[in-house]
């Protein structure tokens, strides 16, 4: 378990003249799950850029699997077995669900840029696709057009795109974000059974959830990990709390309060 | 030449047997046409149709199904054109050995290779950049027509001759009819190979690069790459396209480079409607219809081209494909339901408009030529120096226009509320 698998060393990134992402280093180890927590604008979302290669780091380096990543471009490092989520579902919107865990399928299932061979002929894709979709449970409706799906439908599709290529290593960009807490339990399950064996690494702003979920917790403040724990550990933390979870923990009793 | 129904959306889920009806139905189609329509000039504009048909597939592989539009179509279609005229020429002149009917795949390796050449340095942008650069790429192609003349022939162009070598099976490609033919084959070999290709992988990953390029990044895939192989398709098939112009009319000038023939191809694909297979042949046949057809009857046919446009952009963005479920939808409703009456109303009120359209269009050119006798239309003689023509013009029209919408939201109403009808119950 204290295999390291992703690694990043000294990242920094600019914008102009503005320090974004300010000297992070974290190892995440194989098979465990890491959730990134912060206050808005910490720069969580910059750092799942710089790794995906959505982005380029200033500077730095990102190790994936023994294999240097940063300078690499989005698709290699997806070959390379790391595969994420949007914050913001980013899907292929004039598509059927099928058609967009279908695509998500095809690299992993040897099916590159083929124009030789029809789809309907490619049995382990059409089987690997409907796996992919009895996992986030999209079976009823997949021949429905994804922008007519709800908000917590075309999240699980995220979730699904991501994890349909068989990626070693997933990242996911706030998967709970927006969502009822009905929809937020049953997106915590998904999450579970998708990453099982796998290494997962997630921005969450739930804290309910990365506690339940996580087995470490990186916390980012203003563009560097301030520290990574433990959730126990993170949740004693002094420097922590007066950071960032104390005011989380109003904000929560707010919408407990709220609610109520 | 009506062929709407040969694709819906996802023929995939069709059985095979109705796919196979619809591939033979098509077949027949462009066998029977030239002898159901037999005047010689009739074979000229469905030999047209054809060539469109092929140039309106060819940009389809980029717009409709890529996401990327081009104002330099003419660049691939035009080059192709060029160097099959060269390669007939050479033909001829017994240096070469080539049978007119492969005079097409020397199109095809130009698109494709002029593609290749340009491809891969302007596929790395993508929407109005895109756009912008393949306007400049058909703009310098169309400059150096003119800077070349050695191998473009001028301003007079490069004329050869589509009869040389020996007849193919007594074929010698002389008549129209059998430029037709040779058309009609290679036009259902680039149906049949475009179809397959919204079939396949690569298929699916050009329309994710579409519908959204960073995604197909992140499940693995080269957007550039993906762009840069739609280019080459694309450029393969306007290469085709532009050696049966040249075969069709035995020239290639500056013409067929021009932006004038980048933009016709644009427009007709996107009358006809980019989101279905059938929507860009539709397109072709509608072109030719319009721009080469309707001359011979009106001056006015630009008027009518450009009401056409706006009117498509207007009421029906997805092209006029876009209308053809919901069209057969209503009219199957209207039979089931027995609502002959409110159809009626409402097949009336756009009758009115077109007529209401026609008549004044055609009094305004009428006028504008300053011809002294009155105007023949339909039967009839209207007087444009008078007054009372232009009234009834502009009263039918009026008509139109206050009738149409309630005529059609009556017989909506009545067909969604059609239970009633359905049980006998009389209005």
């Amino acid at each position: 378990m204290t295999e390291k698998i992703l690694e990043l060393k000294g990242v920094y990134k600019q914008f102009g003249r503005t320090e974004i992402i300010r000297g992070v280093d974290l190892a995440v180890n194989k098979g465990e799950r890491l959730a990134v927590i912060g206050p808005n604008g910490a720069g969580k979302s910059t750092l799942f850029h710089l790794i995906s290669g959505r982005l380029p780091v200033s500077s730095g380096q990102i190790w994936f699997d023994g294999h240097r990543i940063d300078g690499q471009n989005a698709q290699s490092i997806y070959r390379r077995g790391l595969s994420r989520s949007f914050q913001i579902t980013n899907l292929f919107h004039r598509q059927s669900v099928y058609e967009n865990i279908l695509s998500a399928a095809m690299w992993s299932q040897g099916y590159r840029y083929t124009f030789w061979k029809r789809i309907s002929q490619l049995q382990p894709l059409h089987e690997r696709t409907q796996e992919v979709l009895e996992l986030i449970g999209l079976q009823s409706r997949h021949d429905v057009a994804v922008n007519l799906l709800t908000y917590a439908e075309q999240r699980a599709l995220e979730i699904g795109m991501a994890v349909a290529g068989g990626s070693d290593a997933i990242l996911l960009d706030e998967p709970t974000a927006g969502m009822s807490r009905g929809e937020s339990d049953a997106a915590i399950e998904l999450i579970k059974t998708v990453s099982a064996k796998k290494t997962l690494l997630m921005v969450e702003h739930d804290m309910g959830v990365v506690f339940g979920l996580a087995d470490r917790v990186a916390v980012v403040v203003y563009g560097q990990v301030i520290a990574c724990d433990t959730p126990e550990r993170i949740r004693a933390n002094a420097r922590v709390q007066e950071a960032y979870l104390g005011v989380v923990k109003d904000r929560q009793k707010e919408v407990e309060d709220g609610a109520a | 030449m009506s062929t709407h129904y040969l694709i819906g959306n996802r023929p995939a889920s069709r059985p095979s047997s109705r796919m196979l009806f619809i591939w033979l139905g098509f077949a027949a189609v462009l066998l029977l046409a030239p002898q159901i329509l037999r005047s010689s000039l009739l074979h000229t504009h469905l030999t047209q149709m054809g060539i469109g048909m092929v140039l309106a597939l060819s940009y389809n592989v980029l717009l409709g199904q890529s996401g990327m539009l081009s104002f330099g179509h003419a660049a691939f279609s035009g080059l192709g054109a060029f160097v099959s005229v060269h390669a007939m020429n050479l033909v001829g002149d017994g240096l070469l050995w080539l049978p007119l009917p492969l005079i097409p795949i020397v199109g095809a390796l130009t698109g494709l290779g002029f593609a290749a050449l340009i491809g891969y340095v302007i596929t790395r942008t993508s929407g109005v950049t895109f756009a912008m650069i393949t306007l400049g790429i058909g703009q310098m192609v169309y400059a150096s027509s003119l800077m070349f003349p050695a191998f473009f022939g001028g301003e007079g162009g490069v004329s050869t001759n589509r009869v040389y070598g020996d007849p193919w099976f007594e074929w010698d490609f002389g008549p129209q009819i059998q430029v037709y033919y040779l058309v009609a084959a290679w036009l259902f070999i680039c149906v049949a190979a475009t179809f397959y290709l919204t079939r396949t992988p690569l298929g699916r990953l050009l329309n994710g690069v579409r519908d959204n390029e960073e995604r197909i990044a992140f499940v693995g895939f080269n957007p550039h790459l993906l762009r840069y192989m739609a280019l080459m398709i694309s450029g393969l098939f306007a290469g085709i396209g532009g050696a049966l112009m040249a075969i069709n009319f035995e020239i290639a000038t500056d013409e067929v480079l021009s932006l004038h023939e980048s933009g016709a191809v644009l427009l007709f694909t996107f009358i006809g409607g980019t989101a279905t297979f059938i929507g860009p042949m539709l397109g072709a046949v509608i072109g030719v219809l319009l721009t080469k057809f309707l001359p011979d009857y009106t001056a006015g046919w630009q008027m009518y081209l450009g009401l056409v446009f706006m009117l498509v952009v207007v009421y029906a963005p997805g092209g006029i494909s876009s209308l053809i479920k919901p069209g057969l939808g209503v009219l199957r409703q209207t039979m089931a339901q027995r609502r002959y009456a409110s159809f009626l109303g409402l097949a009336l009120s756009a009758f009115a408009l077109l007529a209401g359209t026609i008549i004044l269009v055609e009094l305004m050119y009428h006028r504008a030529a300053g011809a002294t006798g009155p105007l023949h239309l339909f039967g009839m003689a209207l007087d444009h120096q008078g007054v009372m023509s232009w009234v009834i013009g502009v009263v039918i029209l009026l008509g139109g226009m206050l009738t149409i919408k309630p005529a059609g939201r009556l017989l909506f109403e009545r067909l969604s509320a059609g239970e009633p009808a359905l049980q006998g119950v009389p209005q």
